[in-house]
């Protein structure tokens, strides 16, 4: 049986399994955005919690993926096998570049519009607000599409501890060493980070200020 | 220039024995004991080469910086009694390359200061449209364009326009027009001159450009490392025999920098 019989006899499973799969992408983005933008515009005035975040979510991302599964699942409450655990590494995977690009999009500011922002008499939260976050804008919104093509791809992992999505294709493809099963999971996925690359960074270019 | 039972109501800006540092207790003096007044409606400017200080004592006037020594009474009151952001609202300044923000129009960037004080749609509306009208610019085209989309004379203009918004009395300007191709830059100053003159305002203008300074002044004030070195009016400022004046005469065409 050829792969492409393959995928036509089992579309429906397929089309769940990439569906599972975006939802979790989706689920664990607007989490990882619920906390990284307001934490970037929130150390963009505090030094101290600044180097602390930065260096919290830059460690936190070099903890190899699998790795950082291991660790949530005894972990009370949050872990355990399955989706919950899943959507709270892929958050933590996606904090670092959505955190980094937002502070340093909110800190490269043409000096010359922060000076006269300031001399007309904006105050501190006024010029966060209406002058240094829609300025930065397509700079954090780049960094979110880093981290969904990254969380695209963590998430196939996630099959590994029960979460379901496309990764559980791929990994019966590999166990059973069956090429169209691992097919099935690896084309969606492939595609689903380079759709999720193409629309976000049209986005990013209509955001552009210049 | 002014009677002196008058001056202390008179008296714009007044700076009394100021000196700036970064640092506080180390670090060499940006701006040293500098005393100097601004009469109301009168246009003082601050000449001087990079790095004299002018654009230090330009920060001063409007709280960004706080003097190590010394205070600035701004309408009789120190700088370190105001509310910092009244003060700024009290003050229009505008900068080279205007610093417009991008992301706004013409129209919203010249209603900034309005917006922030909250008046009615309607009055800032109108007043955005004045303001055009008074630099030269058709509201009907002008209005809704980004920055991006003008000239730099144009967006000059807008920075002048901004700065008047909530008719302030007293302005700040850090050159300007130094951004402009020369021809465009006297038309500005030109029309700048005429302006300042009709609406009475108190300006401090900075500048490298002693023609600029003559063409604007009513007192020059020369700085030289954070010192005032010497000050007069622009039909006096050429007799003076300061080295520092020397040296910028001489770079004035036509050997107009020779004393008379």
């Amino acid at each position: 049986m050829t792969a492409w019989h393959f995928f036509v006899e089992h579309r429906g499973e397929i089309l769940s399994a990439t569906l599972d799969h975006m939802g979790l992408v989706l689920i664990a983005m607007l989490i990882a955005i619920a906390i990284s933008v307001p934490l970037g515009m929130f150390i963009v005035y505090h030094k101290t919690l600044r180097t602390l975040a930065l260096g919290i979510a830059s460690i936190l991302q070099t903890i190899p993926s699998l790795a950082l599964f291991g660790f949530l699942i005894p972990i009370p409450f949050i872990g355990g096998i399955g989706k919950r655990t899943a959507i709270v590494a892929l958050v933590l995977y996606a904090l670092l570049p959505i955190l980094r690009n937002t502070y340093v999009g909110l800190t490269t500011i043409d000096p010359a519009i922060l000076e006269s922002a300031e001399a007309m008499g904006m105050t501190r939260r006024q010029i966060l607000f209406r002058v240094r976050f829609p300025l930065a804008l397509s700079v954090i919104l780049a960094g979110i599409r880093t981290a969904t093509i990254l969380t695209i791809g963590v998430a196939t992992i996630a099959a590994a501890i029960g979460a379901g999505g496309l990764g559980s294709f791929i990994f019966r493809g590999v166990a059973l060493v069956n090429d169209a099963l691992l097919l099935a999971g690896a084309i969606p996925a492939a595609l689903l980070a380079i759709l999720a690359d193409f629309l976000l960074g049209r986005m990013e270019r209509r955001l552009k200020v210049t | 220039m002014t009677k002196p039972e008058t001056s202390s109501q008179q008296n714009s800006i007044d700076f009394r024995g100021v000196s700036f540092r970064v640092d506080e207790t180390a670090g060499r003096e940006i701006v040293s004991g500098v005393s100097l007044i601004v009469p109301h409606g009168k246009t003082l400017v601050l000449l001087g080469r990079s790095g004299s200080g002018k654009t230090t004592l330009l920060k001063l006037i409007n709280g960004m910086l706080v003097p190590t020594e010394g205070e600035i009474l701004v309408q009789q009151r120190s700088t370190r009694q105001w509310d910092p952001i009244r003060l700024r609202r009290t003050i229009g300044y505008v900068i080279q390359e205007a610093g417009l923000f991008p992301h706004f129009t013409v129209a919203e960037n010249v209603g900034l200061v309005p917006t922030l004080e909250n008046w009615p749609r309607k009055r800032i509306e109108a007043r955005v449209k004045e303001l055009l009208q008074l630099v030269g610019m058709e509201p009907t085209e002008f209005a809704h364009r980004r920055p991006r989309e003008l000239s730099g004379g144009q967006r000059q203009r807008v920075g002048v326009a901004r700065a008047l918004a909530a008719d302030p009395p007293i302005l700040l300007m850090d050159e300007p027009f130094g951004a402009l191709d020369p021809v465009t830059r006297s038309e500005l100053q030109r029309e700048f001159r005429s302006l300042a003159r009709r609406l009475e305002k108190t300006i401090v203008f900075v500048t490298h450009d002693l023609r600029e300074a003559l063409l604007l002044a009513s007192e020059i004030v020369l700085l030289q490392s954070g010192r005032v070195v010497a000050s007069a009016p622009p039909d006096e400022f050429l007799q003076l025999e300061h080295p520092e004046v020397r040296s910028f005469a001489a770079c004035l065409p036509f050997g107009t920098g020779e004393p008379a």
